[in-house]
């Protein structure tokens, strides 16, 4: 147990790079992803297909792609820094989004139709019609798949150790490296770090859905 | 005497759904200050008809006018005029999730633009008006159709809107509350409010309606006021339809 004690600063200090990932690509996602989910309801045709081209590449491919695709191919239009922490929280915010645009727009659609048609029927616009009448009652529904969105956000931030950012996966392969005895309890401690906080974000959905399911 | 100024008008409107052609060529004018009942088969195309008028529904071909404007395309226009088109649903559609009171309030603050005291004077108003004031606090959902329908149409009457369109008002209505419904109806159709009903309540057509339009397979087959249309139909198809909502 004293490689946990001897090594617990650089578990923290990648456990905190974990956090911030998590959070702000979760944070970015979530508006990112309802502004998608928005526009695949829209009246206007070009905006449904542009959210939906987005939202079904981006779904259907490999994470770590996106990675490479910023980190090596974006450069190149002069966009980006290669490497870093902001490339990270775009590439998976970017990802992220396209999930978080798919479980609002099932949350949307399990809305009766004919609040929206009320609502229009007044004289509300697109935008009131979906943020006073429409995204209020979906929330109940979309929460839990949010949760379980954010849970795989959570585990996807590891991808970024493969693109020098030394995030929690990072810092227990230095820990292996640094201790080969040990490399298994090292690499096991990481994984505890990850369930501290997917198995409370996942009881958290299990209660919600119960809670969503006898409110029907 | 001159007749009052046209309000709403359907010319030539044609509409599908895929291979089903639900509108007809169908051609209608509603004056100011006219109630015309549509009365019909089920699938005859009435709910297609009501919802063409504030474009809930899109048409191929035709015009509609309302108030002499062309129905604007999707857009803050079309937002402007459904403001002054209500609409009265079957389901009620009330909204789910505020109270009584914040469904006749919604529009007039975010459509509007009035204040939130003018907001609550007003639609406590209207839910007085309906007899419904003592529920103004409750979810929709804690109320009795017929009180949750009178709701809606207060909610619709907020707007102060120029016609009004019924889309088969009391039809999801257990029938002991059927009537708290039409009275509230009878008495906006008094006052001079100009008004599109598809209902089959009969009592209701000879008692408020100026004109009864009968439709049949998307088109506009027959009309004529009331007396005449229930006494004395033109068509067979009028006929056949009239021997079978009288026989039950
Ligand atoms: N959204 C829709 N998509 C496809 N068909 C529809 C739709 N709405 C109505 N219809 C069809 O159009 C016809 C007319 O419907 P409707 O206007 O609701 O008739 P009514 O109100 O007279 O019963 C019916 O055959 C119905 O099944
Ligand atoms: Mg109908």
């Amino acid at each position: 147990m004293d490689l946990f004690a001897d090594n617990l600063p650089a578990y923290l200090s990648g456990f905190v790079v974990t956090l911030q990932l998590t959070a702000l690509s979760g944070a970015f996602a979530l508006v990112w992803g309802t502004v998608l989910a928005a526009m695949r309801v829209s009246p206007v045709a070009t905006l449904r297909g542009i959210a939906v081209t987005y939202v079904e590449l981006l779904r259907n491919t490999p994470l770590t792609l996106v990675f490479f695709f910023l980190v090596f191919v974006a450069p190149q239009f002069g966009v980006l820094p290669p490497l870093g922490f902001w490339t990270a929280v775009i590439a998976l915010s970017a990802y992220t989004s396209a999930f978080v645009a798919e479980a609002v727009r099932s949350g949307i659609n399990a809305v009766p139709l004919g609040q929206a048609e009320a609502a229009r029927a007044i004289g509300l616009t697109f935008g009131q019609t979906l943020g006073l009448v429409v995204l209020p009652q979906a929330v109940r529904s979309v929460i839990p798949p949010l949760i379980n969105v954010l849970i795989a956000l959570t585990k996807n931030t590891s991808v970024a150790a493969g693109f020098a950012v030394v995030e929690l996966l990072a810092a227990g392969r230095r820990i292996a490296l640094a201790n080969p005895s040990e490399a298994m309890l090292a690499l096991a401690g990481v994984g505890v770090f990850y369930l501290i906080i997917t198995i409370p974000a996942g009881l958290l959905a299990g209660v919600l859905e119960r809670k969503v399911a006898f409110a029907r | 005497m001159a007749q009052p100024e046209p309000l709403v008008v359907l010319d030539h409107v044609d509409k599908h759904f895929g291979a089903l052609h639900v509108l007809k060529d169908v051609s209608l004018t509603v004056r100011r200050g006219e109630v015309v009942v549509v009365i019909g088969p089920s699938g005859s195309g009435k709910s297609t008809l009501c919802r063409t008028i504030n474009r809930l529904e899109t048409i191929e071909s035709g015009t509609i006018t309302v108030d002499g404007q062309p129905l604007p395309a999707e857009g803050k226009g079309l937002a402007k005029l459904r403001a002054d088109v209500g609409m009265v649903f079957q389901s009620f559609n009330l909204f789910a999730h505020r109270t009584v009171l914040q469904n006749v309030t919604l529009g007039l603050r975010k459509v509007r633009k009035i204040g939130a005291g003018e907001a609550e004077e007003r639609a406590m108003a209207l839910l007085e008006r309906v007899g419904v004031a003592s529920q103004a606090d409750k979810l929709p959902a804690q109320l009795s159709g017929g009180q949750q329908q009178r709701v809606a149409i207060a909610r619709a009457l907020a707007m102060e809107p120029k016609v009004m369109l019924f889309d088969e008002p009391t039809s999801a209505l257990d029938p002991e509350m059927i009537n708290e419904v039409l009275d509230v109806m009878t008495a906006l159709a008094a006052e001079g409010m100009t008004m599109v009903v598809v209902t089959h309540e009969m009592g209701f057509a000879r008692r408020a309606a100026d004109r009864v339009v009968f439709m049949d397979g998307g088109a506009i087959v027959e009309e004529a006021d009331p007396e005449t249309f229930f006494t004395a139909p033109k068509s067979e198809r009028a006929r056949d339809f009239l021997s079978k909502i009288l026989t039950h």
